[in-house]
């Protein structure tokens, strides 16, 4: 059954729209990532223009996150104090992040630059997640015990602005989430994404949040994000496509629920390994892509 | 369309409008119209056929023409720097139209030479894309072949869809498939007689393709009040989220 979008100006079928809302919205509750850097090249491949996609799923993104916060929180997994100190460094890291994205571009080759960008935020993301989750596997899997203290301290914790947060169980310096916030946000004002697959993993490591807790402050945060960026989308570009948005969203807030559910019941470690080969798969296509000879070397862009 | 190359069809057209003819008016030697004048975009379009018939007054070739507004369109060529492929170059072709599909009683070789099939731009190899900044013929001939492989793999340019068909010599009709993706504005749809590789008879309609109903409304409402519209989407995903939850948690 075909849909006409009035944005995007082509008609696609219903089923795909909800089978990709349905993926990415599963693997949203899993993962407390909001799924954007999946999203998107999964709409380019059934013929969105870019444009409308990059900011139509930041849209049909903010349905799947406000269902996956519910859900985590009807289970007490959403630190809201922590959530709010990382949005503060997120919209002064995106306020950065979009006046480099337009110097960027007045030097040409802005889509370079946000490729590099994927490349390596993944690459080093998933890779050292990877690195880490499967060494913790293979140390329970051998029964050796973990010597890794409850607390580690290091430099950090010597800062001053020291916050109680009391959902992660954590006492530190208020300036580390801020800074963290800032760097999420200028990466997500290049890269078009919520952040959630950076702000997930240096939430667990740098921060030191029980990984429970993480994805429902994630999710928390990239619902801000994307309301951001729809807004501005929609006001400067007049990308946003309701309609896709609607169809996506149908699919992806039944997905999120699903990826709740199956997601509570993993371990954090195996979590954590899921969620680095999918980042890493993610980073390595499009490495291959940035060096692959094009079927074409002739592209169609806008008018001129 | 510059003035020193008049386009007989549009000409003539323009002079049937002027004199107050509707499009489905009589030319000389050929009487033609389409089923449809205007071609509606609603939720549910998925491409549509649009029929164009008519009668001839000597039997001859038919040819029949739909061609899309002309827009702008820059084609960017990739090459790869240390390894990694970028558009490095870039040609912008200021009046090329944004769908054409063309079908004939017979193949076009046989109905006309190069010359006027070239004058009357009757096929994709003939289409007279020209560029904004002056490049050589073989340059140009690279560029616009490129575009024009790339509209045809879009659906956006066809010449092989179909043809025209003849009965009884007096009566032709054509069937062509207008895309789900196919671009909104005034088309024109040409008829062609040919007799004896020369078209002694044309006639040209208007065919308008709009978005019609709420597909219109949310267009304009996007374009004229953007902050208010991203508030509202935001708004809708905010209640949907929501009312998702509401669901799944009862069961």
């Amino acid at each position: 059954m075909q849909i006409y979008l009035p944005i995007a100006e082509i008609s696609l079928d219903v089923f795909v729209l909800l089978g990709i809302g349905g993926l990415i919205g599963f693997l949203s509750g899993m993962f407390g990532v909001g799924g954007g850097f999946l999203m998107t090249p999964l709409l380019l491949f059934i013929g969105v223009p870019p444009a409308v996609a990059v900011a139509t799923q930041a849209n049909s993104i903010i349905a799947t996150s406000v269902s996956g916060v519910l859900a985590h929180w009807a289970r007490g997994n959403v630190d809201f104090k922590m959530g709010f100190v990382l949005l503060a460094g997120g919209f002064a890291g995106s306020t950065v992040g979009v006046a480099l994205f337009s110097l960027l571009r007045g030097l040409g080759q802005i889509e370079l630059v946000i490729s590099l960008t994927y490349v390596a935020t993944l690459g080093t993301v998933g890779g050292l997640m990877l690195l880490e989750s499967s060494r913790t596997l293979l140390r329970r899997r051998r029964k050796v015990p973990s010597r890794k203290k409850l607390h580690q301290h290091h430099w950090v914790h010597g800062l001053p602005l020291k916050m109680r947060f009391r959902r992660s169980r954590l006492y530190i310096s208020a300036l580390l989430p801020i800074a963290i916030g800032f760097a999420v946000g200028v990466l997500s004002a290049i890269m078009g994404v919520g952040g959630g697959f950076v702000l997930v993993p240096a939430m667990i490591y740098l921060l030191g949040m029980p990984t429970a807790v993480v994805v429902g402050t994630s999710l928390f945060q990239i619902i801000f994000v994307a309301a951001n960026v729809t807004f501005l989308q929609a006001a400067q570009n007049q990308t946003v496509d309701v309609v896709l948005a609607m169809t996506l969203l149908l699919g992806s807030v039944v997905g999120a629920q699903f990826g709740t559910r199956v997601g509570a019941r993993l371990q954090g470690d195996s979590l954590r390994l899921l969620l680095a080969l999918l980042v890493l798969g993610v980073g390595i296509k499009l490495l291959f892509d940035l060096f692959a000879t094009p079927a074409s070397i002739y592209v169609i862009g806008i008018s001129g | 369309m510059s003035p020193a190359r008049p386009a007989p069809g549009l000409l003539l057209a323009l002079l049937l409008l002027a004199a107050g003819l509707p499009g489905g008016a009589r030319a000389q030697g050929l009487v033609a119209d389409v089923s449809d004048h205007l071609i509606a975009i609603t939720t549910g379009f998925a491409g549509t056929d649009i029929l164009v018939f008519g009668a001839l007054e000597e039997p001859g070739d038919v040819v029949v023409v739909v061609r899309g507004p002309t827009r702008p369109v820059k084609v960017y060529r990739k090459s790869p720097v240390l390894g990694v492929w970028l558009n490095s170059a870039a040609l912008t072709f200021p009046q090329a139209p944004s769908f054409y599909a063309v079908v004939a009683s017979a193949p076009l070789e046989e109905i006309a030479d190069v010359a006027e099939r070239r004058r009357l731009q009757l096929g994709l190899s003939q289409l007279d894309l020209r560029a904004q900044s002056p490049v050589s013929a073989n340059l140009l001939a690279e560029w616009s072949g490129a575009l024009v492989r790339a509209r045809a793999a879009n659906g956006l340019y066809k010449d092989t869809g179909g043809r025209v068909i003849l009965l009884g010599d007096r009566l032709f009709r054509a069937s062509i498939t207008l895309p789900t993706n196919v671009p909104v504005g005034t088309y024109l749809v040409e008829a062609y007689v040919f007799e004896k590789g020369i078209a002694v008879a044309a006639q040209t309609i208007p065919l308008v393709v709009s978005k019609v109903g709420f597909e219109a409304d949310i267009f304009n409402f996007a374009q004229r009040q953007g902050a208010l519209y991203g508030i509202v989407a935001i708004v809708i995903a905010l209640v949907a989220g929501w009312v998702a939850h509401l669901l799944f948690r009862r069961h």
